[in-house]
């Protein structure tokens, strides 16, 4: 068996897969994040929460309505985005005035109250949702053995990255957002609705969160405690990526989910909490993140 | 002309805190006296409990209230703490007043650590970086071999203090934690009104011009940070020795959020809302606690109306409204 650095190269790859596909998460997480704070200077506490209702989102609608995964992987991102514009237009909208640590706390409530109403009705314990049948099973590679579901969702949310990426950069909406971002009353001035850009905004933040959601499904189970483990992480994430960038955040993303990944292999008891000391260390060196601006 | 305005103003602002002073002072009194009399009316670990939460969020307020910074991460300190007292007096049978001393010493320490890691960054970020490091904490509680894993460390002997008053007994414990608490609030007061408070507060207003008058404003937002952290080190150990026990609860992101909820609840920066907000949500988890229904729900709800309907919490509302400006009381 070939080795590497003392360990199996199969167990190595293996993680090294699973890096991956956490990667893909805190990317697509941490995408979300970083374009709702661009434009709306709100750090969504909830976006844990979206991510978990767009499992629960695929979960229900395959359990009441018999939708299956590919459906439900455009209507669960539909579904929780709408739901994200109603929060914002009613309630969120009337905090952009105000301290940036209100829009904090504001949507720390809304996810601790989401997570408790589904706690409440769908017990804590997490529920199965099973893989596609067209993605089911696994290929060998020679080196190893990928399960075909798992090299799916590595593909799709880098694509759903690139796309969001593309989106912003290279469209007109994209550049009313990146317009509105820089000088808000200016661009208000040239007749572009710009309250209605924030609530696009969040909306597409949440179903970005949401779409992620439908993706993790069958990865790991259905749970209402699923977003809230994830979001802590991705803070972290954001943190050493700064905000700054769209880019930066994506790819700060894959890079800290493989090293979560590569600890696991060399030293397990840490791979908790190597994000967070990756994140001191980032701090201490280079206090605006890694593709951040001075704040 | 100015002058004479001006004069008039701060005239008229001095005797208003006078009496502002005044009902201040009573209000202290009449709630010190509920205190001494208070076990003969409500259980007294509940009592207890409310006492340790109460000094916990006022050492929060601190921080947030008065130095304008908000951590995420109190959790870390207040549970912390509850481990290194507990560990203390049931491994290496310290008495008690020692255990509290040392898990006040430890939070202090990590708050240091935290506190030098996360002021370099500002307002948001300052929020996700203490919530990191606290997650952070977290994980090394759930594996490191002292604090006992999921199990956490029970039976924790309360002691005697100063090896003569035994605290088995209620009474003797609920005064022992009255007193700490009243310990506690003087520790806070003092400080918010000393010097360093002010300069404090010239950095939550203005952190620019605080710096261009030349006040190192890294090292005073460190130092309230390690400030506060102790005295939340001071509720988590006291607690520890109530309850008996330390556990992995203490220690989670939610018990940094329920804190933040009782200073909201209860007044940003004002020195009495805390007790108040924390005084809210304890009782408001003692009563739920029978039944099935979960207190994130209405946790969550509390956080989003207090948001949006009134910042200023119960007791800065109250400040704000014509009877409290009339008593003479100010809030910005």
């Amino acid at each position: 068996m070939t080795m590497i650095f003392g360990i199996p190269l199969q167990a190595f790859l293996g993680q090294l897969l699973i890096g991956l596909i956490n990667g893909s998460f805190y990317a697509l997480l941490s995408l979300g994040l970083a374009v709702i704070f661009g434009l709306l200077r709100v750090i969504n506490f909830a976006h844990g929460a979206q991510y978990m209702l767009g499992a629960f989102a695929a979960m229900l609608l395959l359990q009441y309505f018999g939708i299956n995964y590919w459906f439900a992987l455009i209507l669960a991102p539909v579904i929780v985005g709408l739901f994200g514009a109603l929060i914002e237009r009613t309630l969120l909208s009337r905090l952009y005035k105000l301290d940036h640590l209100y829009g904090l706390l504001f949507t720390f409530g809304l996810a601790l109250t989401i997570e408790g109403t589904f706690r409440y009705l769908y017990g804590a314990a997490g529920q199965p949702y099973s893989v596609p049948p067209a993605l089911a099973g696994g290929t060998n590679l020679g080196f190893m053995f990928l399960p075909i579901y798992r090299g799916w969702v590595v593909v799709v949310s880098l694509a759903a990255c690139i796309g969001t990426w593309l989106l912003i950069e290279k469209t007109k909406l994209g550049s009313y957002l990146r317009a509105a971002t820089e000088n808000p009353v200016l661009v208000q001035a040239f007749g572009v609705n710009v309250p209605m850009l924030l609530t696009l905004t969040y909306g597409i933040g949440a179903g970005l969160a949401a779409f992620a959601g439908v993706l993790a499904a069958p990865i790991y189970q259905v749970s209402p405690l699923m977003g809230s483990n994830i979001i802590i992480v991705v803070f972290a994430v954001v943190v050493v990526g700064g905000m700054g960038s769209i880019m930066g955040a994506i790819l700060t993303g894959y890079m800290l989910g493989i090293a979560e990944g590569l600890t696991k292999v060399f030293y397990p008891e840490a791979s908790n909490i190597v994000i967070f000391v990756i994140m001191a260390i980032v701090l201490l060196i280079r206090p605006a993140g890694l593709f951040g601006r001075d704040a | 002309m100015t002058d004479l305005t001006h004069s008039t103003t701060s005239a008229k602002r001095t005797e208003r805190s006078a009496t502002a002073s005044m009902t201040y002072a009573i209000f202290l009194a009449a709630g010190l006296a509920l205190l001494v009399i208070a076990p003969a009316f409500f259980y007294p670990i509940f009592l207890m409990k409310l006492l340790c939460f109460a000094l916990f969020a006022c050492a929060f307020n601190l921080l947030l209230g008065y130095t304008g910074l908000l951590s995420f991460g109190h959790a870390t300190f207040f549970g912390g703490a509850a481990y290194f007292t507990a560990h203390a007096v049931k491994e290496w049978g310290l008495t008690p007043e020692l255990g509290i001393l040392l898990g006040v010493a430890g939070a202090a320490i990590l708050g240091l650590v935290m506190g030098f890691v996360a002021i370099r960054r500002q307002g948001i970020y300052f929020a996700m970086i203490t919530l990191a490091l606290s997650q952070m904490f977290y994980f090394f509680c759930l594996q490191a071999e002292f604090t006992q894993g999921e199990d956490g460390i029970q039976s924790v002997p309360r002691g005697h203090l100063f090896g003569l008053v035994d605290l088995n007994q209620p009474t003797n414990m609920y005064y022992f934690v009255l007193a700490v608490f009243v310990i506690g609030l003087l520790i806070i007061w003092r400080f918010i009104n000393s010097p360093f408070g002010m300069i404090l507060k010239s950095i939550r207003e203005n952190e620019a011009r605080a710096t261009s008058l030349g006040y190192s404003v890294a090292r005073y937002k460190l130092g309230a940070f390690v400030m506060s952290a102790a005295l939340a080190g001071l509720a988590g150990g006291v607690k520890a020795l109530v309850f008996q026990f330390a556990t992995l609860t203490d220690v989670t992101w939610q018990m940094s959020g329920e804190v933040i909820l009782m200073t909201l609840l209860g007044g940003i920066g004002t020195l009495i809302g805390p007790i108040f907000g924390a005084g809210l949500v304890v009782t408001l988890q003692n009563y739920l606690a029978t039944s099935d229904f979960p207190v994130t729900i209405i946790t969550g709800v509390v956080f989003m109306v207090c948001v949006l309907l009134f910042r200023r919490g119960l007791i800065g509302e109250f400040y704000a409204s014509r009877l409290g400006r009339k008593l003479g009381f100010e809030h910005r």
